[in-house]
């Protein structure tokens, strides 16, 4: 592994990644080796590019370096009572860096959006060894390409970010949970909509195979009680709502978000019409699986240990997507982690990896489909 | 008139009549406009001092029709000017003499809403404000609202990532589409997104939203609607001075309050205003500030009691909370009519739409009165204040020979002052032509490079809205080219891998 010191080094080393043809893993803390196919390439790790650059609570904005870790962004934030709004998750070491360019983010996001809405702009190393800026760092600017939302969830493929500026936002005073018990899939589907579709101003809702639907709700102490008290009047023909003390909520929440502690070797997170979430646990079923529910239904988990290549299939029927999160190596191998895309889709996305590293020094391994374009088009 | 646009095309112009068979054959009857005269209203978008009639203005009515448009002006090198309802400040939907002009304006129809999923698939021509209109009976609502709401087309807010009064809360346009569909130059029609949250893949969506019509023509948008808050309060505080003001917004934020819209106008804006709709604007202030919260009613009544407390503590001389909603929306009353205010006031103004961070403010307005003072125009001032967007708009009259140049001049100082105290030169208008040779101000040659290639990889012919955003027009093949000195470098020898 190489852990380059400061951009400077960083440039130099892609530089000579060019020149000699090498395949370089763009890696912050790890965490999220497991994800996608195993790989050979070298390891860069940008976990010495640390450390805050720019904070400035008074214009919402944070400028930090990659490898920082994220429980040091977030407890810095808390310090001044704000906090980043898409609710990022992650394994103990997982580095800010790491969790924007895999678009991680939680519960909240339903309603407060994703890694991708909160990247404001940036400074990278493209895979032509040259730095280059996007976006700015204001909360408002629309000057040139959002290469900012590109480079999110891009998994190290399009650059190596330096320096990045984040939208952070007040904490708010006050979080109630929201729990009902022994709720069935299509009435806790109807109550989640129900809620997310009210003026209550829910943030968050999930759904357990425990049978438990959380509804989250926060803001200023003043209007919390009210509307908890609203909420539970609201869906009284659907579920009875009770507050859940914080210690509790966190786990479940925890579940819902990341899926991490479901019973199953391998681990799909589903993205669909949350109308359909039912309908894709139903059609799975007849199956052993565990799962968990979050954004209102939008994001199903879904585990499970004797693998029989249904999920995929399901989800596309159901006018969804199935991300591989987690299985045996034998299984990322030969299963891509991503959903297929269409082709047209899959060849500019090819075109655009190439605008920003020609040569492919940044390796694409662990996405297959990405290996097998390069090929294609070499 | 100071902005060049790329020289037309001698080959293009003398096939013209062929352009115009073959585009008749794909769009028939009135969906091809050639006549000279008919050509006319379709010269500018809203930066009207820039006009040129297009060689011919085409109005699809189907995604096949618009695939079948640019396929073929892509086999014939004839470039396209994509346009909806041609609202564009910054001149995105200005025509060029030898390109097509495609008008979406047809695409008017409303696809489905899926109201527990809380998503509407719309055409690119239904206006922001029937998107509203459409599902608000059920209490739902689209959130970015910029000011041209009641005209502008939601595939040009995709165009231009539109904003509006809401942004610091709700988002822009791109935070609040799910999908679209878009047909490529070379008339391939693709999906990206659709009724569900973070697809796989690069966030193409994502670069897409904001492009201004360089990388492909939107046929359709699914967007997220909202549940209409419950109740919304604002807030119109007078502070003697911008600083005064910009302390108060400063700590509204701090407070931890992040208020549905945060507006600040400086005095001679007031005054236009208040002129203009009589709304009980006090006169004497030197800043004026309103806020609005939205939310559950309990809230607001905290929030706006909270708001007035900072805004005492911070020497404002006035502070009313509304007490209705006719009083809310009067507060708005001037605010709203700022721009048509100033229309009264000097012949021409010209907008302007910079972004700075808001603890700039008082620096910035000094020294854009030493600017007002050495270009000898007036400038009065709107300005977002919640997410730092600023909107001078400077006044001029047109019929002064030289004062249209002075205007433009006057504006690019101020853009430059925006960059220079680290904010940018476009916060939701747009670069268009109108600050594309300014775009050096902000990045570097590297950085503009490295967006010409995202649009070399959508449109490698450069077909599609040439002459906008970028101030430079490089071919891709060059572009493509790659310079690694390895020999030069100083760590060659060096054992890494």
């Amino acid at each position: 592994m190489i852990t380059p010191r400061d951009q400077q080094d960083l440039m130099e080393i892609i530089a000579d990644g060019v020149a000699r043809g090498s395949k370089l893993e763009l890696r912050g803390g790890g965490t999220k080796d497991q994800f996608g196919a195993p790989r050979t390439g070298i390891a860069v790790s940008l976990r010495r590019l640390s450390g805050i650059v720019d904070y400035d609570p008074g214009e919402l904005v944070l400028t930090v370096r990659p490898g920082t870790p994220l429980v040091a962004v977030e407890a810095m934030l808390a310090a001044e009572g704000q906090m980043l709004a898409f609710e990022p998750w992650g394994a103990e070491g997982a580095t800010i860096g790491g969790t924007v360019a895999a678009g991680i983010a939680g519960s909240r996001r339903v309603t407060a959006g994703s890694a991708r809405d909160h990247l404001l702009g940036f400074t990278a190393v493209s895979g032509r060894a040259q730095t280059f800026i996007a976006g700015a760092k204001v909360v408002k600017n629309v000057t040139g390409y959002d290469l900012p939302k590109l480079l999110t969830g891009s998994w190290g493929r399009l650059g190596a970010m330096t320096e990045m500026t984040l939208k952070v936002l007040p904490r708010p005073q006050q979080t109630i949970t929201m729990v009902a018990r022994g709720v069935s899939l299509r009435t806790a589907y109807a109550a989640m909509a129900r809620a997310l579709g009210s003026n209550i101003d829910v943030s968050a809702a999930a759904h357990l195979r425990t049978g438990e639907v959380l509804l989250r709700v926060a803001g200023f102490a003043v209007s919390v009680e009210a509307r908890c008290a609203a909420l539970a009047d609201l869906l009284a023909n659907h579920c009875e709502l009770r507050p859940l003390p914080c210690n509790e909520a966190a786990p479940m929440w925890r579940r819902a978000m990341s899926g991490d502690d479901l019973l199953g070797e391998t681990r799909w997170d589903v993205h669909l019409p949350p109308r359909h979430a039912a309908d894709l646990i139903e059609a799975l079923e007849p199956q052993q699986i565990d799962w968990a529910m979050d954004w209102g239904g939008g994001r199903v988990w879904i585990a499970l240990d004797r693998e029989q290549g249904r999920v995929r299939g399901e989800a596309a029927r159901l006018g969804g997507e199935a991300r591989l999160a987690q299985a045996p190596p034998e299984l990322r191998l030969r299963m891509p982690a991503f959903h297929p895309r269409h082709a047209g889709v899959a060849t500019l996305e090819q075109r655009v990896r190439q605008a920003f590293d020609p040569a492919g020094v940044f390796a694409t391994g662990r996405f297959r489909e990405d290996v097998h374009a390069d090929q294609l088009f070499a | 008139m100071s902005i060049a646009m790329p020289v037309p095309d001698a080959q293009t112009l003398a096939k013209r009549d062929r352009i115009i068979a073959a585009m008749r054959d794909i769009v028939a009857g009135e969906g091809v406009i050639d006549d000279p005269d008919a050509l006319r209203p379709w010269e500018s978008d809203g930066l009207t001092a820039y006009r040129q009639p297009p060689m011919l203005v085409v109005l699809p009515e189907t995604v096949d029709q618009v695939s079948a448009v640019l396929r073929w002006c892509h086999a014939e090198g004839v470039k396209v000017v994509p346009r909806g309802s041609g609202t564009s400040l910054s001149g995105g939907a200005l025509p060029l003499a030898d390109a097509v002009l495609l008008g979406m304006g047809k695409f008017k129809r409303i696809l489905a809403v899926d109201y527990q999923d809380r998503v509407a698939v719309v055409q690119p021509g239904v206006t922001n404000l029937a998107i509203t209109q459409a599902v608000e009976g059920r209490g739902f609502y689209y959130a970015p609202d910029p000011s041209s709401q009641i005209a502008c087309s939601i595939g040009g807010n995709v165009a231009e990532n539109s904003g509006g009064v809401h942004c610091l809360k709700y988002g822009l346009t791109t935070n609040n589409v799910l999908g679209v569909e878009l047909v490529l130059m070379d008339g391939e029609v693709l999906r990206f997104g659709g009724p569900y949250l973070d697809p796989c893949g690069l966030d193409l969506l994502g670069v897409i939203v904001g492009s201004e019509g360089l990388l492909g023509v939107v046929t359709e948008v699914t967007v997220r609607i909202l549940p209409k808050p419950e109740a919304a309060r604002a807030v119109l505080v007078g502070f003697p001075d911008a600083q005064s003001a910009g302390a108060c917004v400063a700590q509204v934020i701090a407070k931890g309050i992040i208020p549905a819209g945060m507006e600040m106008m400086d005095r001679p804006a007031i005054h236009a205003a208040e002129a203009f709709v009589k709304v009980g604007y006090p006169l004497d202030v030197g800043a004026l500030l309103i806020v609005e919260v939205d939310g559950p009613a309990a809230e607001c009544d905290h929030l706006t009691q909270e708001i007035a407390l900072i805004a005492t503590e911070n020497g404002a001389v006035t502070a009313r909370v509304s007490r209705d909603e006719s009083e809310r929306l009067a507060f708005w009353a001037g605010r709203k009519a700022a721009f048509p205010a100033v229309g009264r006031i000097s012949p021409d103004y010209y907008c302007m739409d910079g972004t700075i961070p808001r603890r700039c403010l008082p620096e910035v307005l000094r020294r854009m009165d030493e600017l007002s003072e050495k270009y000898r125009l007036g400038v009065a001032n709107v300005f977002h204040a919640g997410d730092g967007n600023l909107h001078p708009l400077i006044l001029y009259d047109a019929n002064v020979p030289g004062e249209l140049d002075r205007a433009e001049e006057f504006g690019n100082d101020i853009l430059r002052l925006c960059v220079e105290v680290g904010g940018v030169l476009t916060g939701e208008h747009g670069v268009g032509i109108e600050k594309r040779d300014l775009m050096p101000e902000m990045f570097g040659e590297e950085d503009l490079k490295q967006q010409q290639r995202v649009k070399c990889a959508f449109d490698p012919q450069l077909l599609l809205n040439p002459g906008k955003v970028f101030p430079t027009l490089h071919r891709c093949a060059e572009l493509g080219r790659m310079h690694v000195h390895h020999g030069a470098l100083p760590f060659g020898e060096l054992p890494r891998f």
